[in-house]
Protein backbone atom coordinates (compact mmCIF):
# COMPACT_ATOMS: atom_id res chain seq x y z
CA UNK A 1 0.00 0.00 0.00
CA UNK A 2 1.58 2.98 -0.71
CA UNK A 3 0.77 6.46 0.83
CA UNK A 4 1.39 10.28 -0.21
CA UNK A 5 1.70 13.20 1.22
CA UNK A 6 -1.95 14.39 1.54
CA UNK A 7 -2.32 10.91 3.27
CA UNK A 8 0.60 12.24 5.52
CA UNK A 9 -0.93 15.70 6.22
CA UNK A 10 -4.43 14.29 7.31
CA UNK A 11 -1.90 11.36 9.93
CA UNK A 12 -0.21 14.57 10.76
CA UNK A 13 -3.43 16.48 12.08
CA UNK A 14 -5.28 13.39 13.10
CA UNK A 15 -2.88 12.34 16.02
CA UNK A 16 -2.54 16.42 17.21
CA UNK A 17 -6.50 16.43 17.43
CA UNK A 18 -8.53 12.89 16.38
CA UNK A 19 -11.93 14.60 16.20
CA UNK A 20 -11.44 17.03 13.38
CA UNK A 21 -14.32 15.86 10.93
CA UNK A 22 -13.12 15.28 7.27
CA UNK A 23 -14.69 18.48 6.30
CA UNK A 24 -12.45 20.76 8.93
CA UNK A 25 -9.75 18.90 7.50
CA UNK A 26 -10.34 19.04 4.02
CA UNK A 27 -10.63 22.58 4.14
CA UNK A 28 -7.36 22.85 5.60
CA UNK A 29 -5.68 20.38 2.90
CA UNK A 30 -7.80 21.72 -0.08
CA UNK A 31 -9.52 18.68 -0.32
CA UNK A 32 -13.46 18.11 -0.53
CA UNK A 33 -15.21 16.52 2.43
CA UNK A 34 -16.21 13.30 0.36
CA UNK A 35 -12.57 12.91 -0.82
CA UNK A 36 -11.12 13.28 2.39
CA UNK A 37 -13.94 10.86 3.83
CA UNK A 38 -12.53 8.65 1.46
CA UNK A 39 -8.87 8.43 2.27
CA UNK A 40 -9.06 8.70 5.84
CA UNK A 41 -11.56 5.49 5.91
CA UNK A 42 -8.79 3.96 3.66
CA UNK A 43 -6.10 4.96 6.36
CA UNK A 44 -8.12 3.00 9.08
CA UNK A 45 -9.23 -0.26 6.61
CA UNK A 46 -5.55 -0.36 6.32
CA UNK A 47 -4.76 -0.32 9.84
CA UNK A 48 -2.63 2.71 9.57
CA UNK A 49 -5.16 4.52 12.19
CA UNK A 50 -5.35 2.33 14.85
CA UNK A 51 -8.35 4.20 16.79
CA UNK A 52 -8.11 7.05 18.71
CA UNK A 53 -6.82 7.57 22.18
CA UNK A 54 -8.55 10.36 25.48
CA UNK A 55 -5.85 13.16 26.12
CA UNK A 56 -6.71 12.83 30.23
CA UNK A 57 -4.64 15.31 32.61
CA UNK A 58 -3.43 12.33 34.72
CA UNK A 59 -2.16 14.22 37.87
CA UNK A 60 -5.56 16.42 37.80
CA UNK A 61 -7.46 13.22 38.12
CA UNK A 62 -5.07 12.03 41.25
CA UNK A 63 -2.33 10.09 39.40
CA UNK A 64 0.82 11.70 40.41
CA UNK A 65 3.15 9.33 39.04
CA UNK A 66 4.05 7.03 36.27
CA UNK A 67 6.79 4.54 36.10
CA UNK A 68 8.30 2.45 33.48
CA UNK A 69 9.19 -1.56 34.72
CA UNK A 70 11.71 -3.42 33.11
CA UNK A 71 10.87 -7.04 34.06
CA UNK A 72 12.87 -9.95 33.44
CA UNK A 73 11.04 -13.57 33.73
CA UNK A 74 13.13 -15.58 36.34
CA UNK A 75 12.61 -19.19 34.73
CA UNK A 76 12.24 -19.15 30.93
CA UNK A 77 10.75 -22.24 30.12
CA UNK A 78 9.05 -23.45 33.09
CA UNK A 79 6.81 -20.57 32.98
CA UNK A 80 5.16 -19.80 29.77
CA UNK A 81 4.82 -16.22 28.58
CA UNK A 82 1.21 -16.57 27.72
CA UNK A 83 0.25 -17.36 31.95
CA UNK A 84 2.69 -14.28 32.50
CA UNK A 85 1.11 -11.70 29.90
CA UNK A 86 -2.41 -12.62 30.79
CA UNK A 87 -1.93 -12.11 34.83
CA UNK A 88 0.27 -8.66 33.67
CA UNK A 89 -2.58 -7.33 31.41
CA UNK A 90 -5.07 -7.94 33.70
CA UNK A 91 -3.68 -5.49 36.27
CA UNK A 92 -5.79 -1.92 35.98
CA UNK A 93 -2.68 -0.25 37.04
CA UNK A 94 -0.57 -1.48 33.95
CA UNK A 95 -1.33 0.58 30.88
CA UNK A 96 1.27 -0.54 28.26
CA UNK A 97 2.60 -4.03 27.90
CA UNK A 98 5.30 -4.43 25.73
CA UNK A 99 7.22 -8.13 24.56
CA UNK A 100 11.07 -6.95 23.95
CA UNK A 101 14.38 -8.63 23.32
CA UNK A 102 17.55 -7.18 24.87
CA UNK A 103 18.32 -6.67 28.81
CA UNK A 104 14.66 -7.48 29.70
CA UNK A 105 11.37 -9.45 28.55
CA UNK A 106 9.02 -7.20 29.26
CA UNK A 107 8.87 -3.25 29.68
CA UNK A 108 5.66 -2.33 31.49
CA UNK A 109 4.03 1.20 31.66
CA UNK A 110 2.03 1.64 35.30
CA UNK A 111 0.68 4.49 36.54
CA UNK A 112 -0.36 5.18 40.17
CA UNK A 113 -1.47 7.78 42.68
CA UNK A 114 1.47 8.49 44.55
CA UNK A 115 4.82 6.93 44.85
CA UNK A 116 2.93 4.59 48.17
CA UNK A 117 1.02 3.49 46.18
CA UNK A 118 3.22 2.27 43.47
CA UNK A 119 4.70 0.56 45.96
CA UNK A 120 1.71 -1.65 46.66
CA UNK A 121 0.89 -1.77 43.05
CA UNK A 122 4.59 -3.30 42.70
CA UNK A 123 4.83 -5.27 45.58
CA UNK A 124 1.01 -6.81 45.49
CA UNK A 125 0.67 -7.05 42.03
CA UNK A 126 4.11 -6.98 39.74
CA UNK A 127 6.21 -9.23 42.40
CA UNK A 128 3.53 -11.81 42.17
CA UNK A 129 3.41 -12.63 38.55
CA UNK A 130 3.71 -15.87 37.52
CA UNK A 131 7.69 -16.11 36.48
CA UNK A 132 8.41 -12.69 37.22
CA UNK A 133 12.80 -12.07 38.22
CA UNK A 134 14.69 -9.15 38.09
CA UNK A 135 12.34 -5.91 38.26
CA UNK A 136 13.64 -2.39 36.87
CA UNK A 137 12.17 0.90 37.70
CA UNK A 138 12.24 4.12 36.16
CA UNK A 139 9.93 6.98 36.87
CA UNK A 140 8.96 9.09 34.35
CA UNK A 141 9.50 12.54 34.61
CA UNK A 142 8.07 14.08 31.29
CA UNK A 143 7.18 12.79 28.47
CA UNK A 144 6.82 14.39 24.68
CA UNK A 145 5.28 12.24 21.43
CA UNK A 146 6.92 13.76 17.84
CA UNK A 147 5.49 13.62 14.67
CA UNK A 148 8.86 14.32 12.75
CA UNK A 149 8.18 11.54 9.94
CA UNK A 150 4.89 12.94 8.88
CA UNK B 1 -13.49 18.90 42.18
CA UNK B 2 -14.46 16.04 40.35
CA UNK B 3 -17.34 13.66 41.38
CA UNK B 4 -18.47 10.24 40.73
CA UNK B 5 -20.61 11.27 37.60
CA UNK B 6 -17.37 12.76 35.87
CA UNK B 7 -14.89 9.67 36.54
CA UNK B 8 -17.87 7.67 34.81
CA UNK B 9 -18.34 9.97 32.37
CA UNK B 10 -14.16 9.68 31.69
CA UNK B 11 -14.50 5.81 32.02
CA UNK B 12 -16.62 5.37 29.45
CA UNK B 13 -15.24 8.03 27.12
CA UNK B 14 -11.74 6.10 27.38
CA UNK B 15 -13.23 2.95 27.02
CA UNK B 16 -14.93 3.77 23.64
CA UNK B 17 -13.51 7.52 22.07
CA UNK B 18 -15.60 7.50 19.37
CA UNK B 19 -19.07 7.01 21.50
CA UNK B 20 -21.47 9.98 20.57
CA UNK B 21 -22.64 12.15 23.96
CA UNK B 22 -25.79 10.48 23.92
CA UNK B 23 -24.83 7.00 23.99
CA UNK B 24 -22.21 8.01 26.73
CA UNK B 25 -25.33 9.92 28.87
CA UNK B 26 -27.28 6.40 28.71
CA UNK B 27 -24.39 4.73 30.13
CA UNK B 28 -23.89 6.76 32.56
CA UNK B 29 -27.84 7.25 33.31
CA UNK B 30 -28.09 11.01 32.60
CA UNK B 31 -29.62 13.49 30.75
CA UNK B 32 -27.46 14.22 27.40
CA UNK B 33 -27.72 17.90 27.73
CA UNK B 34 -25.70 16.83 31.39
CA UNK B 35 -23.12 14.79 30.07
CA UNK B 36 -22.57 17.11 27.56
CA UNK B 37 -22.63 19.72 30.02
CA UNK B 38 -19.71 17.96 32.31
CA UNK B 39 -17.46 16.66 29.79
CA UNK B 40 -17.53 20.57 28.37
CA UNK B 41 -16.60 21.76 32.14
CA UNK B 42 -13.82 18.98 32.54
CA UNK B 43 -12.39 20.53 28.83
CA UNK B 44 -12.45 24.07 30.34
CA UNK B 45 -10.39 22.93 32.90
CA UNK B 46 -8.23 21.21 31.23
CA UNK B 47 -8.50 17.96 32.50
CA UNK B 48 -9.88 16.84 29.01
CA UNK B 49 -7.49 17.82 26.77
CA UNK B 50 -9.05 16.17 23.67
CA UNK B 51 -8.17 13.01 21.63
CA UNK B 52 -5.10 11.80 19.19
CA UNK B 53 -5.32 9.03 16.94
CA UNK B 54 -3.38 6.23 17.29
CA UNK B 55 -0.91 5.69 14.20
CA UNK B 56 0.31 2.22 13.57
CA UNK B 57 3.80 2.40 11.87
CA UNK B 58 4.40 -0.93 11.39
CA UNK B 59 1.34 -0.68 8.66
CA UNK B 60 2.73 2.59 7.29
CA UNK B 61 5.73 0.75 6.71
CA UNK B 62 8.27 1.35 9.51
CA UNK B 63 8.51 -2.98 10.69
CA UNK B 64 11.41 -1.93 13.10
CA UNK B 65 10.84 -0.25 16.74
CA UNK B 66 13.66 0.28 19.46
CA UNK B 67 13.67 1.64 22.40
CA UNK B 68 17.13 3.07 23.00
CA UNK B 69 17.65 3.93 26.70
CA UNK B 70 20.74 6.40 27.71
CA UNK B 71 22.36 7.47 30.51
CA UNK B 72 23.94 11.43 29.99
CA UNK B 73 27.28 12.21 31.22
CA UNK B 74 25.94 14.95 33.77
CA UNK B 75 29.35 16.52 34.41
CA UNK B 76 28.18 18.43 31.34
CA UNK B 77 25.75 20.98 32.64
CA UNK B 78 23.55 21.26 29.66
CA UNK B 79 23.64 18.19 29.12
CA UNK B 80 19.78 16.94 29.03
CA UNK B 81 18.64 20.00 26.89
CA UNK B 82 21.35 19.74 24.40
CA UNK B 83 20.76 16.15 24.43
CA UNK B 84 16.76 16.43 23.67
CA UNK B 85 16.95 19.55 21.34
CA UNK B 86 19.29 17.51 19.08
CA UNK B 87 17.04 14.27 19.47
CA UNK B 88 13.92 16.11 18.47
CA UNK B 89 15.81 17.43 14.72
CA UNK B 90 15.70 13.09 14.21
CA UNK B 91 12.31 12.47 12.45
CA UNK B 92 12.67 8.44 12.99
CA UNK B 93 12.24 9.79 16.77
CA UNK B 94 8.29 9.49 17.60
CA UNK B 95 8.85 9.83 21.35
CA UNK B 96 11.41 11.21 24.17
CA UNK B 97 10.75 10.34 27.85
CA UNK B 98 12.74 11.26 30.70
CA UNK B 99 13.29 9.48 33.86
CA UNK B 100 14.49 9.26 37.49
CA UNK B 101 16.45 6.17 38.12
CA UNK B 102 19.00 4.27 36.53
CA UNK B 103 18.10 5.34 32.82
CA UNK B 104 18.17 9.23 32.40
CA UNK B 105 16.33 9.23 29.03
CA UNK B 106 14.39 6.65 26.17
CA UNK B 107 13.72 7.78 23.10
CA UNK B 108 11.35 5.60 20.94
CA UNK B 109 13.31 5.09 17.48
CA UNK B 110 11.26 3.73 14.29
CA UNK B 111 13.17 2.68 10.70
CA UNK B 112 12.02 0.68 7.40
CA UNK B 113 14.24 -2.33 8.28
CA UNK B 114 17.30 -3.36 10.05
CA UNK B 115 19.86 -1.72 7.30
CA UNK B 116 17.66 1.63 7.83
CA UNK B 117 17.86 1.13 11.69
CA UNK B 118 21.69 0.40 11.48
CA UNK B 119 22.09 3.38 9.41
CA UNK B 120 20.12 5.51 11.55
CA UNK B 121 21.81 4.13 14.82
CA UNK B 122 25.53 4.84 13.38
CA UNK B 123 24.99 8.50 12.03
CA UNK B 124 22.52 9.85 14.29
CA UNK B 125 22.17 8.51 16.96
CA UNK B 126 25.59 7.22 18.61
CA UNK B 127 26.34 10.81 17.59
CA UNK B 128 24.39 12.84 20.07
CA UNK B 129 25.91 14.71 22.40
CA UNK B 130 26.26 13.46 25.85
CA UNK B 131 26.38 10.34 25.52
CA UNK B 132 27.34 8.37 28.16
CA UNK B 133 25.78 4.77 27.73
CA UNK B 134 22.99 2.97 25.35
CA UNK B 135 21.13 0.33 25.62
CA UNK B 136 18.49 -1.08 23.34
CA UNK B 137 15.39 -2.55 23.43
CA UNK B 138 13.97 -4.25 20.07
CA UNK B 139 9.71 -4.19 20.21
CA UNK B 140 9.19 -7.97 19.19
CA UNK B 141 5.29 -7.26 20.26
CA UNK B 142 2.72 -5.20 21.71
CA UNK B 143 0.24 -6.73 24.28
CA UNK B 144 -1.37 -3.86 25.67
CA UNK B 145 -1.30 -0.57 24.90
CA UNK B 146 -4.66 0.96 26.50
CA UNK B 147 -3.06 3.89 28.16
CA UNK B 148 -6.41 4.41 30.41
CA UNK B 149 -6.60 5.59 33.45
CA UNK B 150 -7.87 3.26 36.02
CA UNK B 151 -10.55 6.09 37.12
Amino acid sequence: MSWDATDFAILRALSADATLSAGALGRDLGLSQPATWRRIKRLQDEGVLAGRRVDLDAEALGFGVTVFLGVKLATKGRVSLEDFERAVTAIPEVQTVQHVLGLYDYRLRVVARDLSDFERVLRRRVMTLPGVGDVEANVLLSEERLAGLL
Amino acid sequence: MLDDADRRLLRYLQSDPTAPVSELAERCAMQPATAARRLEKLSAKGILKGQYAVIDWAKLGFAVEVSLRFTLDKTAPRAFDEFQDAARKIPEVIAIQTFLGRVDLRLSVIARDMAHYQSLYRNQILTLPHIAEVEALMHVATIKTTETLPI
